[in-house]
Parts: structure tokens; sequence; C-alpha cells
């Protein structure tokens, strides 16, 4: 019979949000075991776009993200590795006339946030950023805004965790979680046991399942956008890029590739682990890179793939207190944008694990908006998803509104 | 077998021909300088039949002459003039291709 | 109407393509290619003045066989040269051809997709003038030109001396056949190889008029390095009793036999299993060439066998496809096929051992060696990354950490050295690190590709 292993905080889910709750769980001296079913930093986080993006958030998000921006700032000094951080820069582009408003009207909601956002028209963009074609209409750019190497960031936060005295369980599926009031018990299939304060649930796509143990179900769905690679080419372009319309992302990473991103998303296996993507999805996308930036009408396209993501219908991700369950926390369905919020994320649960509270409000996350009747879906449901995953969520073509 | 055709001087070739051509002799350029090919060549035949190399690589900084010579290594991919990217041993020669065996971004494609 | 669709116009997707024509089918065959024959028919561009007969000696007959045929079938079914299929997704082939991209909807899809050489990383392997055994002879086939003047062949396969023999009768200088597996190997594997006699004395009569012309042939050496600066120059190897030795070029030929390009079979959806013999994952087939759903593979790019076991593999699968569509077959005598490829697949075996590919020299590598000459990454950089990982390891998170494989040849020429390199750093059998999984595209796609729909 294996003796159980006691900590103060036990994490399930290696991704990034586990790691950075570990790293600050341990810069605060609590003892943390992390639980994770097969190796850090392998799904979402490993292979999400690598955007550390301000502009373009939901506005509950903006005291979240930018405490998150500050501590990616500075993750050198935090956890000794760069992972290729860099201080790109973000630019939406609007491609239609009709796109314009939409940008200043998130240029304007980001300034009242505390984001310094710069509007400009097509010629002046063009001016700025000569690769540009012509039919960009405008433009915002978020100076501060950066990208790093996903690939990269979750393994060195777990090494810098490791450091601190992090336990970390690789290969390890958590197989059974009771719960001992106060605390609980994990059981693994590769058989350590662990017994915790704080149980802290980050495991992404399958986040759900705790919470639903726990009497408290999320309409959770794993979904994922096509992405693309292109052969290395020279570096031009320098911030990451975004259409409004939702058509095309892009970033050139200092090597020259540039990786794109392309709607709607669709169905991904989490279980399988195994995405296919249509060639039909990434053409369309392939075809908009070039109009949006003909300088890259020749960098070859060498390797597709999907990521595989957690989403939520209102496009918001739960985090904070469980509302049925002392002692456990949950931080999970970041809907595709959770790599910057990764830090701040960790400092948060790390303050709610040992305060009670945290300093920024996590309200808007809170997993209990979901066990009302109705939930909000978001616009982006039926417009960046495939039909089948909309008409599943319940967006229909047009956004519902809670009563 | 006649001869010619095939006896056109090849200046720091690596590849030797071995076989003359009935096609039409045509003009593309390399770097900026003007020189000879033959319809039914290889765009890698083509160049390095004036060159030693078909470009520098982007990693390692050293230049590259293709390697498996049939499509599957992606190791001969040359530079237009304009931007256009081409697999030099699976694409054939055209009157006035302009070859550069760097980026023309570079700013080094002219000789 | 049964639509099937074959991709690869070698011998086996010829083959399978006449016998499907044959029996009432018109299938499309989509090829890569400006010219049907894959690598052992290739033919020279138009208008070039390659005397083939004295290049090819006693394979010229085939060679025109397969051309007459040719002549004939391509005409009747659904050719389409110079279009690369690049995926396989939900019963359809993705092909390109100009900036044109299409969607070939199949009822059965025949993959004959060939293979190309294995390599081994070398120090020097990237220099100009260093290239595949295969290639070196796909540019004398198809164009007519040598890759240098003074060439030298290394390695291991029997590629080496046909190579160098077909070199020879295209006048060029060959400086040395440096064979890195004994003599002694070779004798033993005799029995094997006796399966097939026609081919074994076609090779030993290529080996004699090397040796006849001059050529130095040293066997079990060990290949040190190619040597040059800017551009290779030498090649520098120990003898068979360690000795070191040099010998002068301006350019080499080197492989150890050969792999299958499988990338279309895995996207297809395909099983693979790992083969000790040959030490690489090959897709899993019944031994008429079933492989699944709706697909059935062929030729080089399923189990290396030479171009007569090609043909006949190819006649098999199609004869597998219709009857597996309840179509009466004739034109094909199923069980006197199987016999002689049950025998030419034992002399692969044979030919595996007497042409061994080098397991145990990358485990001694230098660090800095390059092994994936797309993305630059080199030996030492795999074993960091082998080593900074606790628990078990395999060749896709090597790959995750390293960006082996990444490059725009997606693995085909770095994979089976950097698995065998991850096996030797971590102390795990070969099969255990697995295989890269596959991606479409299966060769680079350019973003102004656009879609046209036939219908």
């Amino acid at each position: 019979m294996t003796k159980p292993n006691r900590s103060d905080v036990a994490i399930i889910g290696g991704g990034l949000m586990g790691a950075w709750t570990a790293f600050f769980l341990r810069r605060n001296d609590r003892s943390v075991a992390l639980i994770e079913k097969g190796s850090v930093g392998e799904q979402s986080s490993g292979v999400n776009f690598g955007n550390i993006r301000l502009q373009g958030r939901h506005p509950s998000q903006f005291p979240l993200s930018l405490r998150s921006q500050a501590l990616w700032e500075d993750i050198e000094a935090l956890i000794g590795e760069r992972c290729e951080f860099a201080p790109t820069g973000h630019l939406y582009l609007a491609l239609a006339s009709e796109q314009v408003d939409k940008l200043v009207q998130g240029a304007h909601q980001a300034a009242v946030h505390g984001v310094e956002i710069e509007v400009l028209d097509g010629q002046a963009a063009r001016a700025r950023w000569p690769w540009l074609g012509s039919l960009v209409h405008g433009a915002s750019f978020s100076a501060r805004d950066a990208t790093a190497n996903p690939r990269l960031v979750t393994p060195a936060v777990v090494r810098a965790a490791k450091l601190l005295g992090a336990h970390v369980l690789e290969h390890a599926r958590a197989t059974k979680i009771e719960q001992l009031a106060p605390g609980f018990r994990i059981s693994t299939d590769r058989g350590p046991i662990i017994e915790c304060d704080t149980l802290v649930n980050c495991a992404g796509a399958w986040g759900a399942e705790i919470a639903a143990q726990f009497g408290e179900p999320v309409p959770l769905f794993a979904a994922g956008p096509p992405q693309f690679v292109t052969e290395p080419i020279p570096c031009i372009i320098s911030p990451s890029v975004q259409s409004v319309d939702g058509t095309v992302i892009f970033r050139q990473v200092a090597r020259g590739n540039v990786i794109v991103a392309g709607f709607p998303r669709g169905p991904t296996d989490p279980i399988a682990n195994r995405a296919p993507v249509p060639p039909a999805k990434i053409i369309a996308t392939m075809n908009r890179l070039a109009e949006v930036a003909p300088v890259l009408a020749s960098a070859h396209v060498i390797r597709v793939w999907s990521g595989i993501e957690g989403y939520l219908p209102d496009m918001l991700p739960v985090i904070g207190r469980s509302g049925t369950t002392p002692g456990l926390l949950h931080a999970f369905g970041f809907c595709g944008h959770g790599f910057q919020l990764g830090p701040g994320v960790g400092l948060c649960l790390t303050e709610l694990a040992i305060e009670g509270a945290s300093r920024i409000s996590l309200d808007a996350f809170s997993i209990t908006r979901f066990s009302g009747s109705a939930t909000t879906v978001d616009e982006k449901i039926s417009k960046e998803f495939d039909a089948a995953i909309a008409a599943r969520t319940g967006g229909s073509r047009i956004a519902v509104d809670r009563e | 077998m006649s001869e010619a055709k095939t006896s056109l001087p090849v200046a720091n070739g690596r590849v030797v021909r071995t076989a003359a051509r009935r096609s039409r002799v045509i003009e593309f350029k390399v770097d900026g300088e003007i020189v000879p090919a033959w319809i039914g060549d290889t765009l890698l035949v083509a160049v390095l039949s004036h060159r030693g190399a078909l470009s520098i690589h982007e990693f390692d900084g050293e230049p590259r002459a293709g390697f498996c010579l049939m499509g599957a290594c992606q190791d001969c991919w040359v530079w237009l003039e304009d931007g256009t990217r081409l697999r030099a041993c699976t694409t054939p020669v055209e009157p006035g291709l302009a070859v550069c065996t760097r980026p023309p971004t570079d700013g080094l494609c002219h000789a | 109407m049964h639509k099937v669709v074959i991709v690869g116009a070698g011998p086996a997707g010829f083959a399978a393509a006449e016998l499907l024509h044959v029996n009432g089918l018109i299938p499309t065959l989509v090829d890569e290619a400006a010219t049907a024959g894959g690598q052992i028919y290739r033919r020279p561009a138009p208008d070039i003045e390659l005397d083939m007969r004295r290049l090819l000696g006693r394979g010229h007959r085939r060679y025109q066989r397969f051309h007459a045929r040719a002549g004939h079938l391509l005409a009747q079914i659904d050719y389409r040269p110079q279009t690369t299929a690049w995926a396989i997704f939900a019963d359809r082939v993705w092909t390109l051809r100009d900036q044109i991209i299409e969607q070939v909807p199949f009822d059965a899809l025949v993959l004959a997709t060939g293979a190309t050489d294995r390599t081994v990383p070398i120090p020097g392997w990237t220099l100009p003038g260093v290239v595949t055994l295969g290639g070196a002879q796909a540019l004398l086939k198809g164009q007519g030109a040598l890759i240098g003047r003074r060439v030298v062949f290394c390695g291991s396969s029997p590629l080496l001396y046909l190579a160098a023999k077909q070199f020879l009768a295209a006048g060029a200088t060959v400086g040395a056949i440096l064979d890195t597996t004994p003599f002694a190997a070779k004798v033993a594997a005799a029995p094997d190889l006796l399966r097939a006699p026609e081919v074994f004395a076609d090779g030993l009569k290529s080996m004699a008029r090397v040796r006849g012309a001059g050529v130095p042939i040293h066997h079990g050496v060990r290949l040190e390095s190619f040597e040059g600066d800017g551009e290779v120059s030498a090649v520098r190897y120990l003898d068979r009793k360690g000795r070191a030795k040099s010998v002068d070029c301006d350019a080499v030929a080197f492989g150890f036999g050969l792999k299958p390009e499988a990338q279309l079979a895995d996207l297809a959806g395909v099983p693979f299993r790992y083969d000790p013999t040959f030490r690489q994952w090959l897709p899993a087939t019944d031994g008429d060439g079933r492989a699944g759903r709706r697909t059935y593979l062929a030729g080089d790019g399923c189990m290396i066998g030479g171009a007569q076991a090609a043909e006949i593999s190819g006649s098999l699968a199609a004869a597998a496809l219709l009857q597996d569509a309840g179509t009466p077959t004739h034109g094909i005598d199923r069980s006197a096929l199987r016999r002689r490829l049950a025998r030419l697949h034992r002399f692969q075996h044979g030919l595996s051992r007497a042409f061994t590919w080098p397991a145990g020299t990358l485990a001694g590598a230098s660090d800095s060696l390059p092994i994936c000459r797309c993305e630059s990454v080199t030996a030492g950089e795999i074993r960091r990354a082998v080593g900074s990982v606790l628990g078990p390891i395999d060749i896709n998170r090597v790959k995750a950490l390293t960006r082996v494989g990444m490059g725009r040849c997606q693995g085909r020429f770095c994979a089976l050295p950097a698995a065998e390199l991850v096996a030797a750093a971590a102390a795990r059998p070969l099969e255990a690190v697995g295989r890269l999984r596959g991606q479409a595209p299966v060769k680079p796609l350019p973003p102004t590709a656009r879609v046209r729909d036939r219908s």
C-alpha cells in the first residue's frame, strides 16, 4: 500500500496554468504536487499560437491581462529563461471599410482600461508596415503586446518550479479524487497518492470532468483552429498580426517561419489527441495570407495541424473558487486565449490558495455562472466555429443573451 | 552525336553535361548575370552549369547544391528576383527567369 | 462506375493501372513527374540526346518495354502528370498542378509512391557536390548530366555498383567505391540472394564491370567525413583494417538502400508496423497490398523490392481492389505472382544483409554533426534533449524539443538517423522510440494556390 505524499496544494494538469500556479506557490513557500497525465505542456499549452495579446480582450479580462503582462515582461528574472519572449507588438487589421469601426471601438475600450492602442488608416499602416497589401482599410497597433514560443514556456516554468522544490509527477493520470473534508486525496495510475489541503483543477480540456465530479458541470467543448507554418524566409514581419474578421492570424518567428491560424475552428478529439485538419480549411486562409501580405505569397506551407483547446460558450474561462467544494479551485477553458493570461492566473490562484482572495477580481470567470439555466453564447461561436459546433453549443446564427 | 550545341563554355559549373541538346538555347539570369541554358534543362542543371551552389542555407550559412535531386529533400529551392520560390530539381528552366541564389530582399541578388 | 485513383506512375502504379484498364476501369493516375517511369525507368527530358541503350546496358530492354506500354495505356486513362498529391482526406486525394488545387474523389486508392535514398549523416554531408545515389542516377538519366567530374560512390547498396557502371558508361571518372559492408557479409548473404538469380547475376556483372574498368573498390570501410571548403573535395575513411585513407573527388554519391515515401499512406490512415530487418516503420498491408479501408499499396512506397517486385505488387494490388469491388478479374495469375514476389522479398532480405544499414555508427557521432539538414539540428542537441526528459522519450517529443523533422522535407532524411540516435542516447530499443507522425501537405504548398472545382 503506497504511503500518500502530503502537499499543501495539489494541481491536476501540467499545462501552462498548472505550471505557473506551482511556480508561484513555491515562491510563497507552499508545498505543491503537480500531477500531469502526459508530459508537461504537451496539450494546448504547447501548440497554441504564442500570442501574448492585450488587444482585443473581453473588457472583464483587462485587469488580469495587465497583471499577467507585467509578469511576462519580467520572465527571465522570474524563471531564468526567456522562451523567445519578444515585444513584437500586435496589429489588428480591418480588411473592409465596415470593419474599421470595430477597430476604433476596441482601441477606445482598451484605452479606458490602461492599454495604449494606436489607430491608423490603410495608407498610414502601409507606410509603417510596407508589406501590408492594398486591401487593408485600417489598423490598430498595441505596442506592448508580445509573443513567445509556447513549446518552450511550460517546460521552462516547470523546471523553475522544480528548482524551487515543486514535486512534479509526469505520466501520472489522476484516477480518483476523494474528498477528505478537509482536503483531498488523489490517486494516480502510476501508483503515488497525493493528499492536500487545496486542490487546483488546471486540467484544460479535461477540466470539466473534474468540475462535474464536484457537482458543477460546465458546457466545455474541445475545438481547434486550423494552423499551418511556412518555410523560413527572411524576417520582414515584426508584429503579430490578426484580421478583425477572423480570416487570418499570423506572425513571423525569429527563425523566419510564418505561423498562421485560421477559422473556422473545427471539432477536435482530445482523447485520441489527434486533430486532422480538412485541407479545404487551410486553403482559404493561405489565399487570404497572400492577399494581406503579398510578400508571403511564395512562402510555401510545410505543415498543417490543429490546436486542441477547451472552449466555453461565452468565450470566457473558468477561474476561481469552486461553487460547491471548499478548498477546490478551478482554472480551465481558456477558449484559445489563455497563453497571455498564464502567469497572472498562476499568481491569482496562489493568492486564493494562501490568502483566500485574489487581488484581482475573478468574478466574471466564476464557475457559478453556469449554475443557472440560461447561458450566454458569444457571437464568435457562430462566426468562428464550424456550423456543427455552433449548433451543438446552442449558438444558432444569432447571439443569445442571458435574460 | 552532334557537337555544336554542347560546346558552350561551362564556367564554375558543378554539373557536367554529357549529352547534347536538340532543343533551343535560351537565356536566363543567375544573380543578375545573363547565362545560357537549353529548353529541357531543370533549373538545377541550368544554374549549376554556371555555379557551384544554388543557395546559402538560412541557418548554417553554408552553400547548398541539392541533395536528392528528385524532389524529396527540398534542399534545392531557389529565389527569383520577384520573390517567387521554385524547387530547382523539378522545375524546367524558362527564358528570362531571373534566379537569385540569395533572397532578393538581401539586396545581394544582382552581380 | 468504380472511381480509382492511383498515385505514382512508376512500375508499381503503372502495373496497377494496366490491370485495372484491362478489366474495364479507367483509373486516374496522378504523378508528380512530367513523364512516367518513376526512378528506375526515368527517361531523359525531351530533346536530350542521351544514349539510353549504352547507359542502361542490359536494363535497356525493360526500360524500352515499359515506355512502349506507357505510350499505349496513358492516352486511354485519366493520366495527370506534373501533379503532386499532397493530402488524403475523407476519400479524396488533394492535388496541386501549376498553382491549381483539386480534390479527386475515389472509391478506392492505390498508393505507389516509391522510395527515396536512405542516408546516414556523415560530417560534410551538406557540402555542395554530395548527393544521394538515387539522385546521381536521376540527374544522369533525366538530364544527361553528371554531378561532378570525379565521383566517389560510397555507403552500402547494390546501387553503388549499378550507378558507378552507368557513370562509367557516360564517360565519368569514378574515384572509388567505398562499401561499408564487409565482403564476407555479402558472401554470407548469397543463399538468399540466389532466390532471384537474374537480379543477383546482374548485380555481380555490374561489380565486375566496375572492377574491370580499374575503379578501386573497398569493402568493410568506415566513412569518416566528406572534406572540402564550400564544396566536396575528398572522402576520408578507414579501410577494413582500420587504416586512415582518403580519396580525392569533386562529387560524392552515397546511400544505404532505400526507404519508402510513405507520407500519403500515413495520411490515408494506413497503420504502420516496425520491421526489425529494415529497422524502419513500414506501412502494414496484407500479402496483396490491402492496407485498410479502400486503400492499396504497391511498390517501393510500401516495401522496398526493386522494379520487378514493384510491377508484381502493382498487379496484385489492382487484383485485390477488383476482387474487393466484386469485379471478376482476368489477365492475372495471382498465385504465380505471389510466389515470385515472395522470392523477391527473400532476395531483399538478403540484400539487407549484404548491404547493411550502419545502425551503430550514430552512437559515436560527434555532437556537432548536423542530423537535420533542413533545420541544422545537431547530434548534440538531440542528445541534450534526450537527457533533459525524465520518463520515456520518443521521436515526436524530441522533435518538439529540438525542431528535428520540422523543416521543408518534414523528416524525410533525418527521421531514421534521429531515431537511431535517440535510441542510442536513451538506451531504448529503436521500436520504442516510435516514428514521426505525418501531416499534410506532404510537399511544400504555395499560399497562392487556388482551388478549382472540376464539377
